[in-house]
């Protein structure tokens, strides 16, 4: 079968979340290597370190205490060196407006985050794959924008 | 000052290739998009550096033949949606015509090794591409529709939605915005 797999960071503060995740991931067919955050700070000191390496896809809550999703965003897009990275925010809830906005900041994907753990993998997994299309075949990541 | 600059991917793709090729001096043969063939015995060393450079370049030589005909796929169909081939027989037996292989074997194939199916990422391209007219060319949705030979603007966009999650006006709206903002 395959040997690929696909690097993974995550930043939540609920420990549960990080679990729930955690867990969905292991089930994927896609494997992969998962690095978790507890907050937005202890994730951007990890990204910041060049001798780190880079995740190629990012999953952010919206809603984390110290810097929120949507700062982590703000500051990654802004670094060149982060730039490749797939970024997905998710969260609770949030109004039309605010979705179109994370996008317009440079979010490439928007997961509502469902309660039922069969849905979200079935979610994950689709956002797995489909990152996985635009790593492997060479399309524009600029144009990646993908809302679940 | 800002330019829109479209991509012939295919002339930019043997460009940079013939580029490096004749950097490294080794003389070659073209025998398909994504395939050459060298003239000349070279040495370990001398495929390294080349390998090195081109990688720089998001050019990869590829080892695994099963990954090659993968590969094979991927490029019939890039070539079929982006140079809007005209093709009046079904896709998968134009695949299996131009890789010369049955079909059903192609598509297990890629299935087991891309964690999608041809139809899909047919699809997946398409919509790539109707992404990219309506944001660089400003080509309207009904105008990309019967570009890409799709028998209605609904169907199209009903699967750029299904797609994205995102209807094409949306898509159109925040691309827009991200310019505006850079």
């Amino acid at each position: 079968m395959n040997s690929d797999y696909i690097n993974i960071a995550l930043a939540d503060d609920d420990e549960d979340d990080r679990l729930f995740f955690t867990e969905a991931f292991e089930e994927l067919k896609i494997k992969s290597k998962v690095l978790l955050f507890k907050d937005g700070i202890e994730l951007m000191e990890y990204l910041n370190d060049f001798n780190n390496s880079l995740p190629s896809l990012l999953f952010l809550d919206l809603n984390m205490p110290k810097k929120s999703g949507l700062e982590c965003l703000k500051d990654i897009k802004a670094t060149k060196r982060l730039c490749d990275m797939a970024i997905a925010i998710y969260s609770t809830s949030a109004s039309e407006e605010d979705i179109e906005n994370t996008f317009v900041k440079g979010a490439n994907i928007y997961i509502k985050k469902p309660n039922d753990f069969e849905k979200l993998k079935k979610v994950l997994s689709e956002v797995v794959t489909t990152n996985w299309q635009y790593h492997t075949s060479g399309l524009n990541k600029d144009n990646f924008l993908l809302r679940l | 000052m800002k330019l829109l600059l479209k991509f012939d991917f295919t002339k930019v793709c043997n460009a940079v290739l013939k580029q490096k090729l004749e950097t490294h001096q080794l003389r070659y043969q073209q025998t398909a998009f994504g395939e050459i063939e060298l003239m000349d015995k070279v040495t370990e060393d001398q495929l390294k550096s080349f390998h090195e450079d081109i990688n720089g370049f998001g050019i990869k030589v590829i080892e695994d033949p099963k990954k090659i005909v993968i590969q094979k796929i991927k490029d019939v169909i890039v070539d079929m949606v982006y140079n809007e081939k005209d093709i009046n027989v079904k896709t998968s037996v134009y695949l299996a015509e131009q890789l010369e292989e049955n079909y059903n074997y192609l598509s297990n194939l890629f299935s087991e090794l891309t964690y999608t199916s041809i139809e899909n990422f047919i699809i997946l391209q398409k919509i790539e591409y109707t992404k990219i007219l309506l944001t660089s060319e400003e080509l309207s949705l009904t105008e990309i529709a019967f570009k890409l030979n799709y028998s209605s603007v609904a169907h199209l966009s009903k699967q750029f939605k299904n797609t994205t999650g995102i209807t094409p006006s949306a898509f159109q709206r925040i691309i827009a915005k991200r310019k505006q903002i850079n």
